[in-house]
């Protein structure tokens, strides 16, 4: 049987939950439109590698192979070679001649942007990484310097 | 014989209320999915055309374009007729509710309800009950423990909690002092005002039994899904579960219609003498209101366990209905005697 009190308190709850539903149905929706509306990442969100270049054109990169050693899972292939006084890559005596991601074995760590000496190698906010085949998973050295902008919008840490 | 008032006008009518309901079915649905989102604090549908508009169609042609399969372990006649069973009841429950005043059509005063019938609740009790057979037949006939325990479930459940609403109805109907629902809406002798109060004081009671009887959330055992996949659809696709799908949105319809008819006045409201055309607003803003009360229930309430559901019933709802009608009988012989 139900006393008084329960049909009270019972009243009383369902009241309660029904005000919370009301409060909800009165709240914007928190949804965000993700392809068609950006995505907020924080700063230091790390996704895609890039390779970042100085103001005048030249590549941060001088081929050191440090973000190489750095890297836990070996995702990183560099090949270093000697700059041709005229017609510089990068400000130093080297540069990378061939610089590869490989995304699959990539954990994301960071190491190699703590590693690397110029902050030459960063990792991006750019998240959209599927591709149709496995080959695309391989970023090239042209792919690491021309990212795409990312679909995203930075917020306050 | 006057062929145009006993099968055209009723004919007419029928195919429009049936058309009315189908699509009053489709965009419930999606009426139901954009609110329920919008009390979690999401869109909700919004992919196919402006504010998800096409959601509904899109339902439609893929539940009829799928493969029509039979499982090779039920009762095939059964397992076919069951989802039949259940619609056909859904549909005919609202040809005895008034959805407005007489409307004048070139030259002729149309009542607008399809069937004006003098035992207009009992019709809709009754047929609300040969409602619980197809669910019996499908979870049945379906040959699979899920499914029966479903359907056992709901005949429980519906014959249970249409002891609490019948007697409910039983007390309506001695304010109202008839069973044809046109009169309950207009009555030959006015019903005081104190009286309509304490009516409306049985609402929220009626209201869980409304719930209890269409199976809807807080009360959807026949469907739990933590416990019996999907209870008596189980075994059903395609189609057959856009029937039974249907069944649970038209008796939400049904349920509301009586409902706005016998606590909230029917159509009426004001200017519907001058402008009759109102009427069937009116009467589709009331039910509109009340499904949005349904789905309100659905998105703040868990559900109880099953024992409690019908403990609820039993031990509460049906002695306190009971106490009502007496209370109720008394005071309407008072009044009429004094």
């Amino acid at each position: 049987m139900y006393s008084v009190r329960d049909v009270f308190q019972g009243t009383k709850e369902i009241a309660g939950s029904m005000a919370i539903t009301l409060k909800a149905l009165l709240t914007p929706p928190l949804t965000v439109e993700y392809p068609e509306q950006p995505i907020a990442v924080y700063p230091r969100f790390r996704a895609r590698h890039e390779l970042r270049l100085y103001e005048n054109g030249l590549e941060r990169c001088i081929g050191c192979c440090l973000c190489e050693a750095a890297c836990p899972t070996g995702a990183i292939h560099v090949e270093a070679a000697e700059n041709d006084p005229a017609h510089p890559h990068s400000p130093g005596e080297r540069y990378a001649k061939v610089y590869e991601v490989n995304l699959m074995r990539c954990v994301f760590c960071g190491d190699c942007e703590t590693a690397c000496p110029v902050e030459a190698v960063v990792l991006g906010h750019d998240f959209e990484l599927a591709v149709y085949s496995r080959d695309g998973f391989l970023l090239t050295k042209e792919e690491l310097l021309h990212p795409k902008t990312p679909n995203v919008i930075v917020r306050a840490e | 014989m006057d062929w145009l008032n006993l099968i055209i006008l009723p004919g007419i009518k029928s195919i429009v209320l049936v058309l009315a309901l189908l699509g009053g079915f489709a965009y419930l649905t999606w009426v139901e999915r954009k609110l329920i989102g919008r009390f979690q604090m999401r869109i909700g549908p919004n992919r196919a055309w402006p504010f998800g508009l096409g959601h509904p169609i899109a339902d439609a042609l893929k539940m009829v374009f799928k493969e029509e399969y039979v499982p090779s372990h039920v009762d095939k006649a059964l397992y076919i007729l069951a989802p039949a069973m259940a619609i056909v009841p859904a549909l005919v429950m609202f040809a005895v509710i008034p959805v407005g005043p007489q409307l004048n059509l070139f030259g002729k005063e149309i009542p607008l309800v399809v069937a004006n019938v003098n035992i207009g609740v009992l019709w809709v009790l009754a047929i609300s009950s040969v409602g619980v057979y197809g669910i019996i037949l499908g979870g049945w006939a379906s040959n699979n423990k899920y499914s029966l325990l479903g359907a056992l479930r709901t005949s429980a459940q519906m014959l249970s909690y249409e002891l609490p609403m019948g007697v409910l109805l039983i007390a309506a109907l001695l304010i109202f002092g008839s069973l044809n629902l046109n009169e309950i809406v207009t009555p030959t002798i006015p019903v005081p005002w104190y009286m309509r109060a304490w009516l409306l004081l049985a609402f929220p009671f009626y209201f869980i039994t409304m719930l209890a009887e269409t199976s809807r959330k807080p009360f959807d055992f026949p469907e739990t899904e933590n416990e019996l996949v999907a209870g008596f659809q189980t075994e059903y696709g395609g189609i057959k579960f856009a029937l039974f799908y249907m069944t649970e949105y038209l008796h939400i319809l049904a349920a509301s219609g009586l409902a706005v008819t016998l606590f909230f006045g029917g159509w009426r409201g004001p200017f519907v003498e001058q402008i009759p055309i109102l009427g069937p607003l009116y009467f589709v803003g009331k039910i509109l209101a009340l499904v949005f009360l349904f789905i309100w229930a659905s998105a703040s309430v868990p559900r109880p366990r099953y024992d409690q559901l019908l403990n609820f019933c039993w031990t509460f709802l049906f002695p306190l209905s009971l106490v009502y009608m007496v209370i109720t009988a008394i005071v309407v012989v008072m009044t009429q005697s004094g």
